[in-house]
């Protein structure tokens, strides 16, 4: 077991010393770039946060759509050659609510803010 | 220092010249550079625009037109009224600049959000989608004949070169694969008629000012194929920038653009172009795999081409509104 303060502390203390002290310093194509830096740091922060209760529903969604056991990876690989055999695809039950709490899952990490994930939790998740 | 070069260059063709001044690069790619500078002249500086290939740079990609193509199709669309630069001259050796053209700069603006948003082009926006119509028209009724030599795509075509980009990038993707299965699925086969495809015409590529759009850029991607994929790509969600309700770049609705279009004497298949804003939504998702593999593989570990790797999940979401809607 590793000491604490945990990854997601840590790299929340940096994205938030960026951005309220270093953004007000810099300006031009460098303060573009801390922008950028300060994105990757707050998904980084999400994904932390996120995935692995996130990972654990996806694993129990494809083993039951699959039959198969595996990792996170695995079962991805296992799905898309099945629908690019056209062994799987819409008509098969549960396909595509999937494939949209997976989608959704993972707008919730790269892009809480665009405008069709927005849309779409609107919708009820 | 490039002006220079400019200098020596303006001086053989442009009647009057006393040299350049202000020149600045505005983008850099892997292979090509665009500049920005004015040509001093007796009667007031000419606002100019250098698009090249310095020497000894990298080939361009392999989709890419070639600049002197894109040249020459510039001033093929400028001389049949398409809203395009004027190009004034096409670099030689004798310039020593590398390849490429110099083309009349044209004022406006092209960052998207910019012009979906500040009040100098609310007048202009409800008006957009329509004259995009009439564009794209004029713009595929550019005589074949004419055109440079370009490479043919149809959509059977594309499918496989995508299919073989996405497999290439190893990245399990299950609604890439269901957004092949339906491309497949719904190839609507050759166009009845193929003609110049601009193949990257969209909000971000045009150049728009208070009065509407002033000038297309971006022509390195144009083939010959089918005129329904720039109605298609134009649409792509991700070209809305948010203004997720109207299709057309964020601008206004398909009804109006293909009204502009029909209007120009033109026919619409909206089949087709629904087929191809599928293709341009899972083209884009595929190009930001492209970007997270340069970003792993490539010399300059660039922070925002790994971010754009994390948007290819934009398009997941987008292939699955147009694909499996829900509650709708």
């Amino acid at each position: 077991m590793q000491d604490e303060p945990t990854p997601v502390e840590l790299t929340k203390s940096v994205a938030d010393f960026l951005r309220s002290d270093i953004t007000p310093l810099i300006s031009g194509h460098q303060a573009f770039k801390l922008r950028v830096a300060i994105n990757i740091l707050d998904l980084v922060t999400r994904q932390l946060t996120q995935e692995a209760g996130s990972d654990a529903k996806e694993v129990e969604r494809l083993r039951t759509l699959l039959g198969i056991d595996g990792s996170v990876t695995e079962l991805n690989h296992a799905l898309a050659e099945r629908i690019a055999k056209g062994e799987v695809d819409l008509a098969t039950p549960g396909l595509a609510e999937h494939l949209w709490a997976t989608t959704m899952d993972k707008l919730a990490v790269d892009q809480p803010n665009y405008a069709s994930y927005k849309r779409e939790l609107g919708r009820g998740g | 220092m490039i002006e220079t070069e400019l200098s020596r260059s303006v001086a053989r063709w442009c009647k009057g010249a006393t040299g350049v001044t202000g020149a600045a690069k505005l983008s850099g790619g892997a292979s090509q550079e665009t500049w920005r500078f004015d040509i001093m002249h007796p009667k007031g500086p000419i606002g100019a625009i250098l698009r090249r290939s310095p020497k000894g740079y990298g080939a361009a990609p392999t989709r890419a037109a070639g600049l002197a193509a894109e040249a020459q199709l510039m001033q093929l669309a400028f001389e049949a009224g398409v809203p395009s630069p004027r190009v004034m001259h096409v670099l030689t050796a004798e310039d020593d600049l590398g390849t490429g053209f110099i083309m009349q700069r044209v004022e406006g603006e092209t960052i998207a959000r910019k012009i979906l948003r500040d009040d100098t082009f609310a007048a202009a926006r409800p008006h957009l989608a329509r004259q995009i119509g009439g564009i794209l028209a004029g713009l595929h009724r550019l005589p074949l004949d004419k055109l440079p030599e370009l490479r043919s795509r149809n959509a059977t075509q594309e499918i496989s070169e995508f299919e073989r980009d996405y497999r290439s990038l190893n990245w399990p993707k299950p609604v890439f694969e269901l957004a092949l299965r339906w491309l497949r699925d719904h190839d609507p086969g050759p166009s009845v008629e193929t003609t110049l495809v601009h193949g990257d015409f969209r909000n971000g590529n045009l150049i728009i000012g208070a009065d509407g759009v002033r000038a297309v850029l971006d022509w390195e991607l144009a083939h010959l194929g089918d005129p329904m994929e720039d109605l298609g790509w134009v649409c792509v969600n991700s070209w809305r920038f948010g203004e997720i309700d109207k299709p057309v770049g964020g601008f206004g609705s398909r009804e109006d653009l293909f009204a502009g279009y029909e209007a120009a004497g033109r026919k619409v298949d909206a089949a087709r172009v629904k087929f191809w804003e599928v293709m341009g939504t899972l083209r884009w998702g595929i190009m930001c795999g492209g970007m997270m593999q340069r970003f792993r593989e490539g010399p300059e570990h660039s922070m925002e081409r790994a971010m754009i790797g994390r948007r290819a999940s934009e398009t997941e979401i987008d292939l699955l509104r147009l694909l499996v809607p829900r509650g709708s």
